[in-house]
């Protein structure tokens, strides 16, 4: 699928499966295409060249059966602040064609599964942030949609609120069995929520897999192992053939390798065997930002503060209105 | 036409009814230009005698429709404005991602816009009655649906404009700078009969003439122009900007 904008490349070629159940991250800095990606699958953007199916249908030829099963979070909020968080529900319910019984039921549902059922009849304008965009998740999900597309669920959140939404995403697609399709240029969010992750840049795909994958792609763990005796034990580790390298920091070792939570047991029956005590061991492992490193030659996070920047001048505008 | 698509058409005008209801600022807003025009002016000219004044009106009974009718305009023309709105707070995408026509949005749209413009109208036509306007009350009801025609035609007036802007100051300007001139230069403030031949031409020029006469000859009895002139032209500026305004905002995206 490619989408241009005035001669300007936002989606290049990209061609990618989604598991049915599955929660997918699309990973990818600013401007990176994810959002323009989003909208051609949601049909609010026709593509420029290729296609795209969701549960069979085509987006560009049955858009109103791809509306019927998709649900959708987008980036900004797009709640009506003058009603309440239950008229906002029961708008939804209503264009999707839910009747008075079901509409009812299932607003309470999803309320009670974002833990807003006490906010119901309050106006959306007194809701936080984060209050906001539980209701949207909630909202995205009253018809049953079989796709649940976020973007940027997290964005402008603060830390706990965060923590909160992960959790309520992770329950809706165990609960719900809905598949998730999410773009974040949060690693921790991507590793955490995602069972694989796309890597997306300037409109490219870089890298497809999951995300214990792609760490491992880096090149393995590093274990650090602090001991009595350490240079018979560099020594001899470094003859395991399982071992990429060990380097001496004083009393400590670095010591490289793969699945390191699995090789952390026989680092110490191997310091074991030569009598050396092991006083402390520590993991350190590969995060996606590493993976980001090397696919893209750039750390996200830079990029990640002029984001928040950007939202909360946004906000302020609309303040000032 | 199936259920959902009924559904989604009293939804649009549902919301549309609510949110006006709880902005209580906007409705006066909305009703005190057209009042203050219709206390002051009607009072103060009072004893001035047009030419083209029927005999036995007084310059209150004819400001009165004319007022009614301004009135229902800019109303009308603020569901445009919503549309605005909903883009910038990103609730337009809601219901355009959803699973029902653009037309039936449209409509829902549309009838919103239309009831609210026909509350504020009717407001101003109490308004005036309580000023002392005479107006006649059989003439009312076929003045009811001349006052939805109205609305319809400049509902789908500002829903063609909206969708082509995306600043809501714009759309605030065009009112200004289109609207205003055009109600002056109709004959919500005076009659045909009273200008010069070139300001007359360009009266019988402006659409909005014969939506202002002929709600006038339906409310006092009185019209410049015969009214099956003003009602199939109302007609077909409804038709039209309805029509138009369906299609632009069906082609719009988010």
């Amino acid at each position: 699928m490619t989408r241009v904008y005035d001669g300007l490349v936002a989606v290049d070629h990209i061609d990618l499966d989604v598991e049915e159940g599955e929660i997918f991250g699309f990973l990818g800095p600013n401007g990176a295409g994810k959002t323009t990606t989003i909208k051609m699958l949601t049909t609010l953007l026709r593509p420029t060249e290729g296609e795209a199916r969701i549960c069979g249908y085509d987006v560009i030829r049955q858009p109103s059966q791809v509306r019927r099963v998709i649900g959708v979070v987008f980036q900004d909020p797009a709640l009506d602040d003058r009603l309440t968080g239950w008229e906002n529900l029961d708008f939804h319910a209503r264009l999707y064609g839910l009747g008075k019984r079901e509409r009812e039921a299932r607003i309470e549902e999803v309320l009670r599964l974002v833990d807003l059922s006490e906010w119901a009849d309050e106006l959306v304008e007194n809701y936080s942030g984060g209050m906001r965009r539980r209701l949207e998740i909630a909202r995205g999900l009253i018809h049953w949609p079989k796709v649940l597309f976020l973007d940027e669920p997290t964005l402008g959140l603060d830390v706990q609120t965060r923590r909160a939404i992960w959790e309520y995403i992770l329950a809706l697609n165990k609960r719900e069995g809905v598949t998730v399709f999410l773009t974040t240029h949060y690693m921790e969010e991507a590793d955490y929520l995602s069972h694989r992750v796309a890597i997306i840049d300037h409109g490219r795909i870089l890298a497809v897999d999951e995300p214990r994958n792609l760490k491992d792609m880096i090149g393995g763990d590093v274990v650090i192992v602090g001991c009595s005796d350490p240079r018979p034990l560099a020594e001899e580790l470094r003859r395991q053939s399982w071992v990429k390298g060990v380097e001496a920091h004083g009393g400590e070792l670095s010591i490289y390798v793969d699945h390191g939570e699995k090789k952390i047991p026989e680092i110490i029956m191997v310091a074991e065997r030569l009598g050396v005590s092991v006083d402390s061991v520590l993991l350190r492992k590969p995060t996606l930002e590493d993976v980001y490193l090397r696919f893209t030659g750039r750390r996200i996070r830079e990029e990640a503060a002029d984001a928040v920047e950007k939202m909360r001048n946004r906000a302020m505008r609309r303040w000032r209105r | 036409m199936n259920s959902a698509e009924i559904q989604a058409i009293y939804v649009m005008w549902l919301r549309h009814v609510k949110r006006f209801v709880r902005a209580r600022s906007r409705l006066i807003a909305n009703v005190i230009q057209p009042f203050f025009f219709l206390a002051f002016l009607g009072m103060g000219l009072r004893p001035i005698n047009f030419p083209g004044l029927p005999s036995g009106l007084v310059y209150l009974d004819f400001l009165t429709p004319g007022m009614i009718a301004m009135s229902v305009i800019f109303s009308s023309m603020f569901a445009g404005l919503s549309v605005i709105w909903d883009r910038q707070f990103g609730f337009l995408k809601e219901t355009l991602i959803a699973p029902v026509s653009r037309i039936s949005i449209v409509i829902g749209k549309t009838l919103g816009g239309s009831t609210v413009a026909l509350i504020q109208g009717i407001v101003i036509l109490i308004a005036g009655m309580l000023l002392g306007a005479r107006i006649s009350i059989p003439g009312t009801i076929p003045a009811l649906i001349f006052m939805l025609l109205i609305a319809f035609f400049a509902v789908g007036l500002g829903l063609s404009i909206a969708v082509t802007l995306k600043d809501p100051d714009a759309f605030s300007l065009i009112m200004n700078l289109l609207m205003m001139p055009l109600i002056f230069l109709s004959t919500a403030f005076f009659p045909l009969e009273s200008v010069s031949d070139w300001l007359r031409t360009i009266m019988y020029l402006n659409p909005l003439t014969y939506l202002v006469d002929g709600l006038r000859g339906f409310l006092i009895g009185s019209s410049s122009i015969p009214l099956a002139v003003d009602l199939s032209v109302a007609l077909g500026l409804c038709a039209s900007t309805t029509v138009l305004g369906a299609y632009m905002f069906s082609r719009s995206e988010a």
